[in-house]
């Protein structure tokens, strides 16, 4: 019985090891792609941080 | 049989996780791609406004490429060439920084046509990018 389990286990796991070695991974490739084009094009910086810093002190000094 | 059915959910679980797990990440955080990042974001502060008169596009395959050199005053057209082919150099050694940083040097060309695609889609809108049919502004 035990045997038998275990080399299911093994005629699983060979070809999964197998796939995943040979094939390109398109998705993974496609998200490092987005975060190397982001860093370099600064299209994530944080633009609206300072923004909505500049905002409160505005506010503040418009009260007074 | 509920012994077996347990394991074997067990089994594919583990499969399915560990193939997830390999798919989920590239790795791109080595110094080597670092430092080619840094540069070309250096660089852009100079490319950007070439992109932005058309006097540069991006190409389909993964490069950049000067489209109208009239675009650009006479005596900027040599530094832009250069820029051009700095560019160009960095992106090639990205690339392929990426294959072998991930134990796949064979995966460059997916990696640069993966690229490729994402830097169009990425594009500010009035930049040129190169389609199968040519030229086109975004």
């Amino acid at each position: 019985m035990k045997n038998w389990m275990l080399g299911l286990a093994f005629v699983c796991a060979i070809p999964a090891c197998v796939t995943i070695n040979i094939y390109f991974p398109a998705a993974a490739a496609e998200k490092a792609a987005d975060k190397i084009i982001d860093d370099v094009w600064q299209l994530k910086n944080g633009t609206q941080k300072p923004d909505a810093n500049k905002e409160a002190p505005a506010g503040a000094s418009s009260a007074q | 049989m509920k012994k077996i059915l347990l394991s074997l959910m067990l089994l594919s679980t583990l499969l399915i996780s560990q193939f997830v797990a390999a798919a989920a990440d590239l790795e791109v955080n080595t110094p080597a791609i670092s430092a080619i990042k840094n540069s070309m974001q250096a660089r852009h502060g100079q490319l950007a406004a070439f992109y932005a008169s058309g006097a540069i596009g991006l190409t389909k395959d993964g490069l950049i490429a000067v489209k109208d050199a009239n675009a650009v005053p006479l005596a900027q057209r040599g530094a832009l060439t250069g820029l051009v082919k700095d560019e160009n150099a960095d992106r090639s050694k990205l690339y392929k920084e990426i294959a072998v940083a991930n134990g796949h040097p064979e995966w460059q060309p997916e990696i640069q046509s993966t690229f490729a695609g994402r830097w169009i889609d990425k594009a500010q809108s009035g930049w040129w990018v190169q389609g199968a049919g040519g030229w086109t502004q975004k």
